[in-house]
Parts: C-alpha cells; structure tokens; sequence
C-alpha cells in the first residue's frame, strides 16, 4: 500500500513540476504548483508527519497558493514571451544543476543505514508531541516567528499601497522621456 | 498480490525524489522569464528541502526535524507576502512582469 501510494503521489509530484516548467501562462502555473503542494502533503503523511501534512494544505496549498493566483489576477499577467535568457544561465547554470543533481543523487544513493519507510502506527509523530516540544523547548523561536510575520504584514502593506502623489509623478517621468 | 501491499519504501527514494524537486525549481527559476512564476519556483525549491527535513526526521525518529519544516513554512508565507508586494510595486512602476525588461534598480 505504502509502495502504490508513494508511485502515484511522486509521480504526481514530479508531472506538477515539469507541467509548471512547460506551461506558459501563470495561472497554469500556479494550479501546477498547487498540485505539487498538496501530493506533498499526502508524502508527509506517508512519512508520519500528520501536522506538517495539515499545515501544508492550509498555509502552502491554501493561503500562499491563493496569494499567488490573486496577484496573477490582479497584474492581468498574459503569456510569457520565451527567450533563451542570459549566456551565464545556458552556460554555467544547467550543466551546474545537472552536475549537483548527479553528486546528490550520487551520494544519496551509496548513503549506508538509510532506513525504510512502512505504514505503521508507531513511526507516526502525534500534533500532541510536536506541540510539547515547540512550546516547551522552542517558545522563543516561535515567538520570534510572529513578530517576523507582523513586520512582513506590514512591509507588504507599504508596499503594494497605492500612493497617488508618487504615480502621477512617475507617469510624469516616464511620459517625458 | 499481498506482497506488493506489505512493501515499503527505502527512504532514499524520498530524497531522490526531493532533489528532482529542487533542480526543477532552480531549472524554472532560469528558464522562466514571467517574474510570478520565477517566485512560484522558488517556492518549489522550498517544497524540496522541506521534504529532505521530513524524511530525515523519519529516519532518526527526531522531531526537529519536523518543527524546522514548520519554521520554513512560516518564513515562506512572510516570504510570499512581501515578494508578492514588491512584485505588484514593480509592475506598477514598469508595467510590465518580463524579467528581460526589468533591468534597471532605479524606478
């Protein structure tokens, strides 16, 4: 079972992403990538991560992937025009991704004691036991956490407002040119 | 029958699996030329990694693991917030989201 469910899942997992490569436009994109997101919550399960599989539903699949397909919306953003991108990326950057792809993929499999992964109840890791830890052991780094999402909140509203003065002057500048 | 049902999988497959997962992110990340769906690869290089934290929390049965993939998780969602912003800030000021015709820092 846990075979079958890890074929089908990767495998959908891994056409999410090509289909987000191929696609052209972006809201095709993002429903790729939304696709991505939530086969990878069905893994964390397999793998006993019952909350992570939660919150990835909730904050990657949900709310992240619902700011993205509003901002596409909201920018009208058409078909991207295909070029072939800088001399650096066709010449250091692919053979450099295929290169570390290779010494990873290398590496990972000559790895010695990598376990196994079954469905059982025991390699399951409860929310119960997760919390403990996180609010005995952690509490400051989670505290931290909220302030840097006050302080993102805060960024992103200063700097999507829509400021009247400082547009007009900009259209004014680039209609003089 | 029951064999195919009672069989595991070796957690190396999960990490093969997260590094595909990271090299397309970064394949997009060059070969995309829409400033959205170069973000939306970066997000897909977080959702790599994240899965390398979580089979290796499995492995040693550690739940660190686990709660750095959660840390990342809220880092990603203060992440999109602002880059999304600053985004829409760029398009107002160039009307345009084609990386090719962003290139100048000055607005």
């Amino acid at each position: 079972m846990h075979l079958i469910l890890f074929i089908v899942f990767a495998g959908l997992c891994l056409a999410g992403a090509i289909n987000l490569l191929l696609q052209s436009h972006p809201i095709n994109s993002a429903l790729s990538l939304i696709v991505v997101m939530t086969s990878l919550a069905v893994l964390y399960l397999l793998l006993g991560a019952e909350f992570l599989a939660a919150a990835q539903v909730i904050v990657y699949a949900g709310a992240i992937m619902v700011l993205f397909t509003f901002v596409v919306m909201l920018l009208n953003a058409g078909r991207e025009e295909r070029t072939f991108g800088s001399r650096a990326a066709l010449t250091v950057g692919f053979p450099a991704v295929v290169a570390i792809l290779a010494v990873v993929a290398t590496v990972i499999l000559h790895a010695q004691g990598l376990g196994v992964a079954t469905l059982s109840d025991a390699t399951i890791t409860t929310t119960e036991y997760l919390s403990t830890v996180l609010f005995t052991k952690l509490l400051l780094p989670f505290e931290v956490t909220s302030i840097l999402i006050l302080i993102a909140i805060l960024g992103a509203v200063a700097l999507a407002r829509h400021d009247n003065e400082h547009s007009q002057s900009g259209a004014e500048r680039t209609g003089g040119q | 029958m029951s064999s195919l049902f009672a069989q595991e999988v070796p957690l190396s497959w999960y990490l093969l699996l997260s590094a595909a997962l990271f090299s397309l992110g970064v394949i997009g990340f060059l070969i995309k030329r829409n400033l959205i769906t170069v973000f939306m690869s970066i997000e897909l290089m977080l959702n790599g990694v994240n899965l390398s934290f979580v089979t290796f929390a499995h492995q040693w049965n550690a739940v660190k693991g686990q709660i750095f993939v959660f840390f990342v998780m809220m880092v990603a969602a203060a992440e999109a917030a602002v880059g999304l912003a600053i985004i829409i800030a760029v398009f107002r000021a160039r009307a345009t989201l084609a990386v090719d015709r962003i290139d100048r820092m000055k607005l």
